[in-house]
């Protein structure tokens, strides 16, 4: 059987689909037995959600504004 | 290469025919990701402000040559690569070694410390249950935000751009993998090695607030 250090080796395998059928059910069949290792799977799903959220600046007006100014002048 | 799709085919034209909208909401999209990206190759916040506004300048002068064979996605990224490549190299030489990130990128580092195992790999110290968390509640702490934006920069430098282009940008493998010249097997041991270290620290955060 898949112990749980296997399983937080081969999450990122799991979650990007590249596993074999064997592999999938040996790790699913872990994880339905295992409630720490789907808190880990939680967590790193959690973590790759927060990552997706992280604000980004907005352009500041004045390099947008130059960009602009550049475009202008491009196009003539 | 997939054929250009139709919206960018619209977008180019009207780009070249010098339609204002056009290159302001070009820019609008996708400026923020292109300076997280430039992040990761130069070290400083006002040395990516360079690379991206270089790269705008170049995407001006390439477009009437731009042929169309990739997205204009793709095309703007790369540029953005290569400019920040450059800068990069270019830093480095003035950049103490204590500011760039380690170079252990092929060690085999586990994805979580081996003391939190048993003898027969079994948790002996569990993760936390974390199923009332959710992310925007966690980004509402602005030392959260902080603190992962650090640990991001600490990255080995290929983990880290791997990790912003998947993760924070939402790009597909098969994207990033192209425009960082990676196979796939890489970019996945990569970005597992990057998950890891980001979600050991969400973990820290979460049990010692």
């Amino acid at each position: 059987m898949l112990s749980c250090k296997q399983l937080t080796e081969l999450v990122t395998d799991y979650l990007e689909g590249k596993m074999s059928l064997g592999e999938r059910l040996r790790f699913q069949m872990h994880l339905g037995m295992c409630k720490h290792c789907r808190a880990y799977l939680r967590q790193m799903k959690l973590t790759i959600e927060t990552l997706g959220t992280l604000p980004t600046e907005p352009i500041p007006e004045g390099v947008r504004d130059a960009l602009l100014q550049r475009f202008h002048s491009w196009k003539r | 290469m997939d054929e250009l799709p139709r919206d960018d085919r619209d977008l180019v034209a009207r780009l070249r025919e010098g339609d204002e909208a056009a290159f302001t909401s070009l820019v609008e999209r996708h400026h923020g990701a292109l300076r997280r990206l430039a992040r990761t190759f130069v070290s400083s916040d006002a040395a990516a402000d360079e690379v991206v506004q270089d790269t705008w300048i170049a995407v001006l002068d390439g477009l009437a040559a731009f042929e169309e064979r990739s997205s204009l996605k793709t095309w703007i990224f790369r540029i953005l690569v290569n400019r920040a490549k450059t800068k990069g190299v270019r830093e480095a030489r003035t950049v103490p070694m204590s500011a760039m990130g380690s170079d252990d990128e092929d060690a085999a580092e586990p994805a979580v410390d081996s003391s939190r195992f048993n003898d027969r790999g079994m948790w002996s110290a569990p993760p936390l249950r974390s199923d009332a968390e959710t992310p925007a509640k966690l980004l509402l702490r602005k030392e959260l935000v902080a603190e992962l934006e650090r640990a991001i920069d600490q990255l080995p430098e290929r983990q880290r751009r791997v990790v912003v282009m998947r993760d924070a940008l939402g790009w597909s493998s098969e994207e990033v993998c192209n425009v960082l010249e990676l196979n796939e097997t890489n970019q996945r041991v990569l970005l597992h090695r990057a998950r890891s270290r980001l979600r050991a620290l969400l973990e820290d955060y979460q049990a010692n607030r």
